[in-house]
């Protein structure tokens, strides 16, 4: 079973707020490869939690599992109370979820990736406004509005009609932030968005996660290396190994007084290599 | 000589003919078997696979063969005009292997695309018609160009099935009058150019598709 050794007063602990994600016993593997192993991991609305470890410990993985990208071998996961591969039946009892109830849980999960994808044949306004449009439902006026708005809030609203391949690496990652943000999730899942970006380019993405942070009550889960913006952004810190949380707690506890020989000497490692 | 042209732009505009017609059929062939081929559905997957061999894997002229002579007879009963067994016959031929470039260029558009479509939860239909083909469909332009040229020239087997195209009205030119050099130059000529035309029109359309993208060198 998974260890959660530090437990910290997270809001994810106060019994009155269900969790907006909640991981139970959930496993994966890739054939022999057990890459989550019984996870369990709650987090409250709003709250940001960044997921660090060694390479292949299964960070990415946790993340898309919770997008869908991949399914698991067993377990629960729950967004915002709704079981995400299970749907209950007519009689209640859990049955695996339709694609159709699938896409309803999943709107409200968005995600950014460490290579941006953004649609090269489409302008940065049509990124934005392509799933609105065709998802939600939006008129192109509306859609238009809330993105431009988002690419404001990015600062990128004097890119409206330029395509990806005119922007930089920190530009085409902050219209991928607002493209997702575009949907309107509750949860927003980063897996390493500045590790593509030159170290002068990293800077400006963070800050737009930091703004984000501020401005709405997201809650955020991400992988990332950069411990100097996990510390001073996130309420609280996993360090991921072998599949499972090995430790958690405060940004203050974890980098501070990690309890564990692995953190410990994964996190001398991460600050030797700086 | 100048009496000779009116004979072979007549033979020039059936080939012309055949051939725009034929590229028509050819893409749409190629779209749909590219699909079957794709289709989580197995009978379509076999369906297209079928298709695919068959026409790649036997000779065109028997193809045309089939279609014209053996199809009107029981139990087929279906009869055809020469021009249509051309468009169709060819349109099928060039399709089967359009429909393999375009299979390759579909799974070439890399996978994050699909990924960012599954993340902003856009439909199946949508993710592909919008957004992975559109990429795939640039990406098979210049493979794409090669096949219609081919196309182009295999139109000179029509005459086989009794079309008046341009390799036929040369022929028939050249026993009448035996002025072969200049008719089969004139041939040759009018070819290379409606290859080349070809070659501008599929240009022009990759610089539509890859405005703002840095591909190919282009834009
Ligand atoms: N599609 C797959 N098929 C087989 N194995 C996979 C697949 N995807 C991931 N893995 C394996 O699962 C393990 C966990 O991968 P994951 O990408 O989650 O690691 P990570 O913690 O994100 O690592 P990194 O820091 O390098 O990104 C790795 O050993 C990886 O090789
Ligand atoms: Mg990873």
């Amino acid at each position: 079973m998974t260890t959660l050794s530090t437990h910290t007063a997270t809001p994810a602990d106060t019994p009155q707020d269900a969790p907006m994600v909640a991981f139970r016993g959930v496993t994966k593997r890739y054939g022999e490869l057990t890459v989550l192993d019984h996870l369990d991991l709650q987090v409250a609305e709003g709250e940001k939690v960044a997921i660090i470890g060694p390479s292949g410990s299964g960070k990415s993985t946790l993340l898309r599992v919770l997008m869908t990208l991949e399914t698991i071998d067993d377990g629960v996961i729950e967004v915002d109370g709704q079981p995400l591969t299970h749907m209950p039946d007519a009689n209640g009892s859990l049955v695996p979820a339709s694609a159709r109830y699938q896409r309803g849980v999943r709107g409200m999960v968005g995600m950014v990736f460490q290579s941006f994808n953004l649609f090269p044949h489409m302008t940065v306004r049509q990124n934005v406004t392509e799933a609105p449009i065709r998802v939600l439902g939006l008129r192109k006026a509306e859609a238009r509005q809330r993105a431009e708005e988002l690419l404001a809030m990015v600062g990128l609203e004097d890119k409206l009609e330029h395509y990806p391949a005119q922007l930089s690496g920190g530009q085409q990652q902050r219209v991928a932030i607002a493209r997702a943000l575009a949907m309107r999730p509750k949860v927003m899942l980063f897996d390493e968005v500045t590790s593509a970006l030159d170290p002068e380019l990293c800077g400006e993405v963070l800050n737009v996660i930091r703004r984000l942070g501020d401005a709405h009550n997201l809650t955020m889960l991400m992988v990332t290396h950069q411990m100097g913006f996990a510390r001073e952004f996130a309420d609280r810190v996993c360090f991921f190994n072998e599949g499972q949380i090995h430790e958690q707690g405060t940004p203050d506890e974890l980098f501070g007084n990690p309890q564990r020989e692995r953190t410990q000497a994964f996190l001398s490692a991460v600050n030797e290599a700086h | 000589m100048i009496e000779l042209l009116p004979l072979l732009l007549q033979g020039t505009w059936i080939t012309i003919k055949v051939t725009l017609l034929g590229s028509l059929v050819a893409i749409a062939c190629a779209l749909l078997a590219a699909l079957g081929r794709i289709s989580p559905i197995a009978p379509l997957r076999w369906l297209a696979i079928v298709y695919i061999e068959v026409f790649r894997g036997s000779s065109l002229l028997v193809q045309l063969f089939w279609l014209y002579f053996v199809l009107p007879m029981p139990p087929f009963n279906i009869q055809l005009s020469a021009f249509a067994v051309a468009v169709i016959g060819l349109g099928l031929n060039i399709g089967a292997y359009g429909a393999e470039v375009l299979r390759g260029a579909i799974r070439a558009v890399p996978r994050g695309q699909a990924e960012a479509c599954h993340a902003l939860n856009l439909s199946p239909m949508t993710r592909f018609g919008r957004i992975i083909l559109p990429q795939a469909l640039l990406a098979a332009i210049p493979p794409g160009t090669n096949l219609l040229i081919e196309l182009l020239k295999n139109t000179s087997l029509v005459s086989l099935i009794t079309l008046s195209d341009l390799a036929f009205r040369a022929r028939q030119l050249n026993q009448a009058t035996l002025m072969t050099l200049e008719i089969f130059g004139l041939a040759l000529l009018i070819y290379f150019v409606l290859a080349q035309l070809i070659n501008l029109g599929m240009r022009l359309l990759e610089r539509r598709l890859a405005r703002g993208r840095m591909r190919g060198g282009l834009s």
